[in-house]
Formats: C-alpha cells, structure tokens, sequence
C-alpha cells in the first residue's frame, strides 16, 4: 500500500531555532497516527508544515503522490486537509451552524452574485449543504446548541465544534492539534469516541497531536515521537511506551 | 459579529424544515412589521413636503453607499479612505456616458457601479501585503490618485468646473422631481439591503466574515484570503458607484469637490456610528449622518434667529459635532447605533421585568 502522506526530511528554522530537523515520517491511508513529545518539541510546526501555515527550510511533503510543499494553505484544503488548533481557532462571533457551513465552503460553487439574488441555485445548495452539516451535528451530537454564538460556549464545546467544522469539510487527511488538552475525562472519552468513528467509519486518515498517553495508547496505530525537532522513535504505541529514548525525552523534562 | 437580522423577533419561533430556519422572515409578525415599513416608504411622497422627500433621496443614497463600506471594513475587517473617491469614480463613469455619450441612464447607472469595481478591485490588491495602518495609507493613496485624475482630465471630466447631467427617463417620464427621482432610490436601497442580508447568509459572505475574524482559520478552511479580500474592495466599490451615480443624477450636476477625502470620512463615520458589521447599522449610520446636519441647522436657526453670527458659529461647530460624536462612539458604544437599539429592544422585550 503506497503511504497517502510523505513527510520527507523536514527541516524548519525560526532564526536561530530549529522547530523540525530532518523529520521523515509516512502516513498510510486510514491510519491514526499520534504525534508525542515534550513542549516545544515541534509537534504544531510539523502539522502547520503539512496544512501550509509554515514552509519548510528544506525537504518535501507529498499527498497522495502530488508535492504539496509550495502550495498555500486554501490550497491544500481543496485537496482534502482539513485540521483544528491547539488554541481554539472557531469564528467566535458566528453561531455553530455558521461554522460549519463555513467548513463546506470547498464543496459549494455559488459566487457572490448569485448568493445576493439568492435564487434557484444558490438557494438550493445553501439548502443541500445545510443537510450535510445537519448530519455532522448529529454525529457530533451538538444539535442544543447549533444557533448559539461559539463564544458563548464552554471550552469542551468549542473543541467539539472544531472538529466539526474540520469534517464538514470532508478531509481525507485530518490534523487535531491537542484535540483534547483542558478536557475532563468524560469529554475525552467521547472526543476519543469521535475519532475513532471519524476513522473507522469515513476512512479518514488521522495525525494527531497529544499529550495524555492513555488516550495515544487507546486510540493511535502508529505513534511517532518528536524532541527538540528530531524524530527519536516509531512505532506502534507498546513499541514506542518501551523505547528508553522516549521515556528519557519524557523523563528528562519533568 | 454575527450578522444579526433585523427584522426578526426571536420568541417562540420555531421551524420546522430547513428552508423556513434559513428564511430571512421566518416569523408573521416580522413580515408584517416589514409590509407595514414598506407602505409607509411607498406612500411617503403623498404626506411629506417636498423638501423631506429630497432629504429621503439622501438618506437613501447614504445608505447604499455605506452598507458598501460596511461590506469592506465591518465585516471584511478591511479598511478604506477612498470610498469617497470610489463614489466619485461611479459618478463620473455614469455622467459620461449620459451626459456626454449620451447613452441610457439605465445603461450608464450599472457601468458606474462596474467601473467603481474594477478600481476598487485594483487599489484593494495591496490588502495582500498591507494590514491595518498601513492598507489606510494604500487606500488613502487610492483617493488622492482617483481626485487627481478627475481635476486633471478635463477633456473627459471637464475638470474643476464639473459637469452637468441629465435627467433620467423612464417610458416617456422623466425623472427630474425629487418625487420622481424618490421611487427609483427607494427601488436601489431596497435592492442593496436584500443584496447584502442575502451575501451575509450564504457562502461568500461567510467568507468574508472569516477573513475578517482569523484568517489563518479561513484558509485552511480553503478560503483564498486574497480573492474574498480583493472582491470585497470590488463590491464595496460597487456599491460606492452606484450610490455616486445615482447621487450625481439626481442633482443634476458633479464636480470633484463632491467627491473628496471629506466624503470618505462621512461615510467612515456612518458605519462607525451606526454599527460596525451589520447591515441594519450602515442604515442607522446613513440616516443619523444625513440627519444630523439638518436638525444642527434647523436648532441653528431657532435659536440664532436674527442673529447672523450665532447662526454661523453653530453651523461651523458641525464638523465638532460629528469628530466629537466618532470618539464618543469609538469609545463607549464600538458596535452603534446598532447594538444600542438592540439593547432598548431586549429591554422592552422583558419589560417589566427586566431584573
Ligand atoms: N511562529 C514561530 N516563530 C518563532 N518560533 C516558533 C514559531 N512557531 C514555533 N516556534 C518554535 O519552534 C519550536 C517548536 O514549537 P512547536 O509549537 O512546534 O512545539 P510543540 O511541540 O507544538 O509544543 P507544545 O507541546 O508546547 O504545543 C519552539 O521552540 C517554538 O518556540
Ligand atoms: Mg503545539
């Protein structure tokens, strides 16, 4: 099975920091890998690498054989990238449905003309879309709160919400930075339960960063570990637990 | 900023299928609401003087021109001091061609309004690289360039003298009372407002809004940044033509002193006043903005009565007002007129018991 993901020897300087150096990594299609490591060790700057907000210093990414690596950020979501933040990056003004229709934006033709005469076709699509995203609050099981402003909403929500809008987008690759950092237990079992269905029954393939080990060791195929922008170990996630390079990166920072 | 509808009064409304949740007027009340608005603008000629129905024709062209600008800046989070210019730009495309070329001012109104796009569209390209400060400066350029250039092609624009424009006809009518000109404002306002409130509840009004609130989110959302950026100059500007256009033919006459960085200003105080980010505010702004001189006059008349020098001092205080007015807006009330007349609303909802 050809990898639907290559990240080929990544390296990304900020001055004189080095967030990434020499990172390889494949990703095959369907798999859910978790990206771990110690603060700072360039988990977002890997994700914001694959999604477009940072070009790399140097090496290539390739999704679903097609160099991505120039592309910009809109770019690549029309090929199927979708991602969330690890700060909540929702329209906090906007209501949830707002949102996530915001996030079918790549699948509706309408221009503006025919948006402001909002006749026949714009209508209908607005319609046909508003169905689809009806069926994402539904999974997502958010249907109380779908006309309130995201701001209002508590943190747990909003990251509910992210993932939301992620999907509505219909990626074939998503990224989840830190999907359930500030969450209570009960939210974590059921983002945990969301991404799983997401992969099993969608066939999406996942990258996701996180810190709570339970949940990588419950969740992820592939893990890959990053400290100070290098990637020291890969593999499933009892391969990983075992490697004393990983427990030493792990140890040495606490 | 959600783009709140204005016309809706949210109790106990509830829907049943899609198409009704997305319906603008959802509620019998709020359709009733806007029929009875509707016939008293329909009828407003037949029990106003003349004079109120010439200062409707302003209101009306006022706020055309700043639910544009309100598409650019408050929910595209966008700047620009050349709109001013922009409506100049509408203005002089349409009296061309109906003064000089003589051609249909039915023609001549939509190439105003296009041609003001596509300069619009052009000076907005900088909004790739400029934010903030720095994009005003861009635009303010815009409005230098674009005045220069009206001054200085006096073989087109008949320089500082200005031109004189006929009077539209419709069938054999022509449209040179301020009654009839009446009907056809009102036509293009109810059109601009429709027009926008329906931008703001489908695709490419989302994406604008996005621009505005975390660009970085609305790209990978797969929005391209500088399309919408630039589109949203372009139908701001249109909106600015078309209101230039109308506003030099209905009074009959275009110079480039009506189209300064002054105008710019006025229009920028408009939504600021009268909310940032929503359509029922650049209507609020238009009105009070349009208004305001008027009652300054009137008060200035009342009490300097006979007194030549009064009268002069108040008028010439005008300019305080409205500088006074931007700060006081800025300061204690950013979202307007707007959110204020939402406030007293809430509060009449709940009346008596509003604890
Ligand atoms: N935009 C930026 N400008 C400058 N330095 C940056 C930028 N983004 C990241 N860095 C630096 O790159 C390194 C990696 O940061 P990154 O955010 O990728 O870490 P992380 O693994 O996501 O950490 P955390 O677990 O705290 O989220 C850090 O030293 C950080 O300071
Ligand atoms: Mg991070």
């Amino acid at each position: 099975m050809a990898p639907q993901l290559v990240i080929d020897t990544l390296t990304l300087h900020f001055g004189g920091v080095t967030a990434l150096s020499g990172v390889y990594q494949e990703v095959n299609p369907g798999d859910i890998l978790a990206v771990i490591g110690p603060n700072g060790a360039g988990k977002t700057s890997l994700l914001n690498c694959i999604s477009g907000l940072y070009r790399p210093s140097a090496g290539r990414i390739v999704f679903e054989d097609r160099e991505i690596t120039n592309l910009p950020p809109h770019r690549r979501a029309q090929l199927g990238i979708g991602r969330t933040f690890q700060n909540i990056e929702l329209f906090k003004h906007m209501t949830v449905l707002e949102n996530l229709m915001l996030g079918r934006h790549i699948h509706m033709s309408q221009g503006l003309v025919s948006g402001g005469f909002y006749w026949g076709r714009a209508r209908r699509e607005e319609e046909v879309h508003r169905r689809r995203v009806e069926e994402i609050i539904d999974f997502l099981e958010i249907e109380s709160i779908r006309h309130k402003a995201v701001g209002t909403l508590a943190y747990g929500l909003q990251k509910r919400v992210e993932l939301g809008r992620a999907l509505a987008l219909e990626p074939r690759l998503l990224l989840l930075d830190e999907p359930m950092a500030g969450m209570n237990l009960e939210e974590k079992e059921d983002m945990a339960r969301f991404i799983l269905d997401v992969a099993e029954e969608w066939g999406t393939t996942l990258i996701l960063i996180e810190h709570d080990m339970g949940v990588v060791m419950d969740i992820s195929d592939q893990v890959a570990v990053l400290d100070f922008g290098r990637k020291i170990a890969e593999g499933t996630p009892e391969e990983v637990q075992k490697n004393p390079l990983v427990v030493k990166a792990y140890l040495g920072k606490q | 900023m959600r783009s709140r509808n204005p016309f809706v009064m949210d109790c106990g409304v509830f829907t049943t299928n899609y198409r009704e949740d997305m319906a603008i007027l959802h509620h019998p009340a709020a359709k009733l609401k806007v029929l009875t608005i509707a016939a008293v603008f329909l009828f407003l000629p037949f029990f106003v003087s003349p004079y109120y129905v010439s200062v409707a024709n302003l209101i009306g062209i006022a706020i055309i021109g700043a639910i544009g600008l309100n598409i650019l800046v408050g929910f595209t989070g966008q700047i620009s001091i050349g709109h001013g210019a922009f409506m100049g730009v509408g203005a002089y495309t349409a009296g061309i061609l109906t003064a000089t070329l003589g051609w249909s001012f039915w023609i001549a109104l939509p190439a105003g309004g296009l041609m003001a796009a596509v300069i619009g569209g052009l000076f907005g390209i900088p909004s790739l690289r400029l934010k903030g400060l720095y994009l005003a400066i861009a635009t303010l350029a815009a409005q230098v360039i674009i005045e220069f250039g009206i001054v200085h092609w006096p073989a087109l624009t008949r320089g500082p003298a200005g031109m004189v424009l006929p009077a539209p006809t419709i069938g054999g009518l022509v449209l040179n009372t301020d009654t009839s000109f009446y009907y056809l404002i009102l036509t293009m306002t109810v059109a601009a407002i429709v027009f926008a409130l329906n931008i703001f509840r489908t695709r490419a009004g989302r994406a604008f809004m996005a621009v505005r609130d975390r660009d970085l989110a609305a790209s990978v959302m797969g929005i391209n940044i500088f399309k919408y950026k630039v589109t949203a100059f372009a139908l701001s500007a249109f909106y600015a033509g078309l209101a230039g256009a109308l506003w030099g033919h209905n009074l009959g006459m275009i110079s480039p002193e009506h189209f300064t960085i002054k105008v710019s200003i006025l229009y920028l105080a408009m939504i600021i006043i009268g909310g940032l980010g929503s359509v029922m505010g650049a209507i609020y702004g238009a009105c009070f903005m349009t208004l305001l001189p008027i009652v300054l006059r009137e008060l200035a008349d009342f009490f300097g009565g006979g007194f030549a020098g009064l009268t002069h001092a108040m008028l010439a205080m005008q300019e305080a007002v409205f500088g006074l007015l931007i700060i006081l807006f800025l300061v204690f009330e950013p979202e307007g007129l707007a959110k204020m007349w939402r406030n007293i609303k809430d509060y009449f909802k709940l009346w008596p018991f509003s604890y």
